[in-house]
This record gives C-alpha cells, sequence and structure tokens, in this order.
C-alpha cells in the first residue's frame, strides 16, 4: 500500500504522481519503442491499429467519457479525416501540412454537428449523430468527381520532410509518437479549466451553466476535439490500409468505435488504449477460435458481430467501469492483499437530483 | 445605485401564475431571506433570478445592469453564485475537483496554452488551487478533499455546494434551503457560516429557507411569500408576527 503525503500544489498537477509510476510507463515506453526488434511483421502492424485506434478512443473518449455526449457517427469523422489526406495528398501537399488539415476540417465538421447537438441529449442526440454518419457516408458514396464513388480512393505511403515512411517501422514510431502525443495533451487538458469544464457538463448540465460554464461554447468544444483526434486517426489510418472506400466507414464501424469506449472504461483516458487494443485484439482470437469451432459455426457470417455484441452486452452487465475499471480493481486487491472487500467499487448511491429543474 | 433589485417579477406557466409582481430590494452585505408556506413560489423567484426561467414579467437589476434576458453562464460571471435544493454536485469527481470547477469564471488560460500545459497554465493552476484550499480551510472540508462526492453523506455534500458557490468568490449568493435535510447540529453548524460569510467575507446572501431559528438567527429581512404575491417584508420578528404570515402559515380565524 503507497501512501502519498502531500507538500505541494504541484504534486496534484503532476502527470506522475509518484515513482512507480514513472517507473512502469517508462518501461512501457522502452518495450514500445523496441517493437520493430521483438515484435514480428504481423504484430508490428496490429501495433499500427491499436495506435489509430486509440487515437480515435481517445477523441471519442473526451465526447462521450468526459463531456457526457454521446455519438454513434464517428465513423463520419474518420472518413474525413481519411478523405481529406487521401485527397491532400494526391495534390501533392505534404504530410506536415496534410495531417493538421485533416484534423482541423474533421474539426469544422464537428463544429457543424455539435451545434444542433446542443438542443439534444441523450437517445436523441444519439439519432441525430447516428443520422450524421449515414449521411456522411451516403455523400462520399455519391460525389464520384471527389471522392471517387465506390472505387474509392490510393494512397501513397507517408513522406515527411523528405524521408519516404514506408517501411513498417517508419510508420510505426509514427503512429506511435502520435498516439503519445494524443494521451499528453489530452491528460493536460484533463488537469485545466477547460477539461474540467467538459466533466462538469457530463454530470450536472444545470450546475455547470450556474458556475459560469457557457453550455453551447463548451459542447460544441467538445465535438471539435473529439472530430479532430478522430480526424487525425482516420489520415492515419488512409496510411494504414492504402485503400479508402465508403464502406470502410459504416454505421458498424461507429458501433465499434463505441465498443472502444465502453469495454475500456467509460471516463478514463487508460480506457481508451485498452479499448483500442481489445478491439483490435478480439476479431484476431476470433479467427484462431474459428479453428476449434464446428464448421457451421465457424462459417457463419456475422460471426464477429455477434461476439462483438455479446461481449458489449457483457461488459455492460457485469463490468460497466470496463477494462480500466476492473485493472483498478485488481491493482486495489494486490495492494490491499488480504484485506480487498466485494465492496469496494459497489456503485454508490446517487442522491435525487432536483428534478423542479427539469 | 441599488445592489439588487427585482421589479414586477413574474411567471406563468400556462394558466397558473406561479410568481405575480415581486419586487424587493437587497443592499449590499446583507441577509435576505425569502419564506413562504410549500408551493408560495420561493424557488421559483430563485430560478428566475438565475435565469433558469425566462420571467413573464419584470426585470432583475443587479448593480446597474439589467440580467434579465441574459444567458445563465453569464450570471455567474457577473459575480452571483447559487446552490441548489436538493444539491446538484459533479459526482463523479473529487470534491477538490468540484471546488475547483467553482473556480470557472477566474480562468485565465486558453485551450492552447492548457493542451500543452504551459508554465502559464501552471502558474494559473496553482493560483487556482491556493483559492480553493481556502474554502476548503473556511468550511473544514480538508477530510474529504480527495474523495470522490458520490457517497459522501448528505451534509457533507450540502457542505461542498456552498463551497462550490463561494469558491467562484461571488458578490451575492442564492441559497435554496441551506438547511434542508440537514440535522439540527448541522443547521447550527450552517447558520455559523452563513454568518461568516456575511460577515467574514463581505458577501450578500439571498436566501430560501423553511427553518424559522435559522431564518431568526441569521437574516436581516424577510420577505414572506404566499401563492406567488408578497405578503409581507421586514425584520425576522416583524414579519413573524404580521397577520398576513400567520394566516398564510396557519390559516384565518372564522369569522364569529
Amino acid at each position: 500500500m503507497r501512501f502519498l503525503f502531500k507538500t505541494a500544489y504541484d504534486q496534484d498537477l503532476r502527470l506522475f504522481k509518484h515513482g512507480g509510476q514513472v517507473f512502469w510507463y517508462g518501461l512501457l515506453a522502452v518495450v514500445l519503442l523496441a517493437a520493430p526488434w521483438w515484435a514480428s511483421e504481423y504484430l508490428l502492424s496490429q501495433l499500427h491499429f491499436i495506435g489509430i485506434y486509440s487515437i480515435v478512443g481517445l477523441g471519442l473518449m473526451l465526447l462521450v467519457g468526459f463531456t457526457g455526449q454521446i455519438s454513434l457517427g464517428h465513423a463520419a469523422f474518420l472518413a474525413v479525416g481519411a478523405y481529406t489526406e487521401a485527397l491532400l495528398q494526391a495534390a501533392g501537399w505534404p504530410f506536415w501540412l496534410t495531417l493538421p488539415c485533416a484534423a482541423l476540417l474533421s474539426a469544422a465538421v464537428g463544429i457543424v454537428v455539435g451545434l444542433p447537438a446542443l438542443r439534444l441529449k441523450g437517445i436523441y442526440l444519439a439519432i441525430a449523430t447516428l443520422a450524421f454518419g449515414v449521411i456522411v457516408e451516403e455523400i462520399i458514396t455519391r460525389w464520384d468527381s471527389l471522392t471517387g464513388g465506390n472505387s474509392g480512393k490510393h494512397l501513397k505511403p507517408v513522406e515527411l520532410f523528405g524521408m519516404r515512411l514506408d517501411g513498417d517501422a517508419d510508420f510505426y514510431y509514427l503512429c506511435l509518437g502520435l498516439t503519445a502525443l494524443c494521451c499528453v495533451a489530452l491528460a493536460n487538458l484533463l488537469r485545466s479549466p477547460t477539461g474540467r469544464a467538459f466533466v462538469a457538463i457530463r454530470d450536472s448540465e444545470i450546475s455547470a451553466s450556474c458556475i459560469g460554464v457557457n453550455l453551447a461554447k463548451y459542447k460544441t468544444m467538445s465535438f471539435a476535439l473529439s472530430a479532430a483526434l478522430t480526424g487525425i486517426g482516420g489520415a492515419l489510418y488512409a496510411h494504414k490500409v492504402t485503400f479508402i472506400s465508403p464502406e470502410q466507414f459504416t454505421l458498424l464501424v461507429s458501433i465499434e468505435l463505441v465498443t472502444i469506449v465502453i469495454l475500456g472504461g467509460v471516463g478514463s483516458l487508460h480506457g481508451a488504449v485498452l479499448g483500442a487494443a481489445f478491439v483490435i485484439v478480439l476479431p484476431q482470437l476470433i479467427s484462431i477460435a474459428k479453428d476449434y469451432l464446428p464448421s457451421g459455426v465457424a462459417g457463419a457470417s456475422g460471426l464477429q458481430a455477434t461476439v462483438f455484441g455479446l461481449v458489449l452486452i457483457g461488459f455492460i452487465i457485469f463490468e460497466p467501469m470496463g477494462l480500466y475499471g476492473r485493472w483498478l480493481k485488481v491493482r486495489t486487491w494486490l495492494e490491499l492483499f488480504p484485506f480487498y472487500r466485494r465492496g469496494m467499487f459497489r456503485r454508490q448511491k446517487t442522491y435525487m437530483k432536483s428534478e423542479r429543474l427539469r | 445605485m441599488k445592489f439588487f433589485s427585482v421589479e414586477n417579477l413574474g411567471i406563468r406557466f400556462g394558466g397558473v401564475v406561479a410568481v405575480d409582481k415581486v419586487s424587493f430590494d437587497i443592499q449590499r452585505g446583507e441577509v435576505y431571506t425569502i419564506i413562504g408556506p410549500n408551493g408560495a413560489g420561493k424557488t421559483t423567484v430563485f430560478n428566475l433570478i438565475g435565469l433558469i426561467y425566462p420571467a413573464t414579467s419584470g426585470r432583475i437589476v443587479y448593480q446597474g445592469r439589467e440580467l434579465t434576458g441574459m444567458n445563465p453562464h453569464r450570471v455567474a460571471e457577473l459575480g452571483i453564485a447559487r446552490t441548489f435544493q436538493n444539491i446538484e454536485l459533479f459526482e463523479h469527481a473529487t470534491v477538490l475537483q468540484n471546488l475547483l470547477i467553482g473556480r470557472h469564471r477566474h480562468r485565465s488560460t486558453a485551450l492552447w496554452q492548457e493542451l500543452a500545459f504551459t508554465p502559464a497554465v501552471r502558474r494559473a493552476e496553482r493560483a487556482q488551487r491556493e483559492a480553493v484550499e481556502k474554502v476548503i480551510e473556511f468550511l473544514d472540508l480538508q477530510h474529504y478533499r480527495d474523495s470522490m462526492v458520490a457517497g459522501l453523506p448528505y451534509g457533507v455534500r450540502k457542505v461542498i455546494e456552498l463551497g462550490r458557490a463561494l469558491a467562484t468568490e461571488p458578490k451575492l449568493l442564492l441559497l435554496d434551503e441551506p438547511s434542508s435535510g440537514l440535522n439540527p447540529e448541522e443547521t447550527n453548524e450552517m447558520a455559523y457560516w452563513i454568518e461568516d460569510i456575511k460577515k467574514g467575507l463581505g458577501i450578500t446572501v439571498l436566501m430560501v429557507e423553511h427553518d424559522m431559528s435559522l431564518v431568526q438567527r441569521v437574516s436581516d429581512r424577510v420577505l414572506a411569500l404566499n401563492e406567488g404575491r408578497a405578503i409581507a417584508e421586514g425584520t425576522p420578528a416583524e414579519v413573524q408576527a404580521h397577520p398576513a404570515v400567520i394566516e398564510a402559515y396557519l390559516g384565518a380565524k372564522e369569522p364569529a
């Protein structure tokens, strides 16, 4: 059991609260930096995807987990990022310019979606964003002259300051660097006034506005930031798969992204990364398991979607705090051994809220 | 210039006139209390002042500035903070974070600075933290600093909400039934704090309250409402003795 004695406010402001965290994150960094040496080509390719999905997961986590706004249309932002990247690269723009453009354009679209979302809550917002996702997918399919329609777009490898990042290791470092950058930026945001305003909106809109939080401004900002991160993820995704077409940005992808957030653990940055890893690894596990399943089941179409659905339902019922919540419990169990009690993480009863105001 | 005044304030919900032409002034540095039986429109007056409901008639003027028609968050920016009768805290955040959110109107950093956590943000955060620490000390919340709000006892949550309102450094504090749900001991403590807030911090207080012992102890002036209309105004003793107030609470004697 670790006790932290605090003697300065800065101790609360630090990203790493104690030496143990520095050690473990340092170790993680070393292991990840060395990945091209220890990982097989296949594994490295999976790590690319985990990095990309982590960035997208972080974006959605900011919106869902920290601002309390649901989005079932995030594949649309992924698409905006991916197509911006593809089109600008084709126009000869350098990567250091196309990536910010992908982020900014996604953010702009995010603001457009965020504006009507100011008036919608809960299930209605889910429906509106879902519709938005479908609309964007449709636009991409129909706007042949720009997007190539169903025949899609091809991308060349990333070229950064004259270096061609066409090797797996090069692209891996690009993904890793951007993922780390996004993690740190969000962690910073969450220990600043803006991050706290998001949390305030999530927990009680009425109080947030009485404390001086401009709901319209901060909700829009959250949508924009979330969309920007998803756009960055989309740009990287486009380079990873080198060919993009509308069917890569369907409603199912949006739901997969929501799965990342819920499986990982709503309201934690760790959760976004863990959820991304899980969502990438699960299909591999399914394809391994197929060898051992009776052919009728293994060959059935929709096996993957079924398993995803079951896992999602299972998490919502048995572990609403997600993978990260599970890890917290395991860690507490280890720290307190043998004094861990089952009720320690039981959801506390929340008191009645002012119903008069709704 | 009047510190705070409400003129002919009114709101109707469909056919129900919840608040009807209520007018009062609050002087700087006093504790002004609104009392009245259930359904008299006390909390509605609060929500009109907080601009949560749009008034159908009348105006609210604060330090020479008309509030009616503004966005609710602007009210907070002008230095008016409030608590809620049934507690509206940020449940899934720590007490410290709740109080820090209260500092929202004193933020000074831009988004890009926060994303990079520049030295300016660090300095600002230290200052915010120091200001919050003063509130924690004032209300004796040290013990709960790092606890999650969800799960704390009701009495403590009530104090945290008061703390969050104080963290905004308001000039006018609106307290909606500060003693509701508190035991006599906690109510007594609340009374001390309200007195301290008035005398020590120099904050003007407007409150809605049922507990007459608390009202008598801390209020300078009292306004009694019944069925949305003001029926009496004056010192606590005057209002309590007012025939219209007695009638509103206890009913009138049958004419003999």
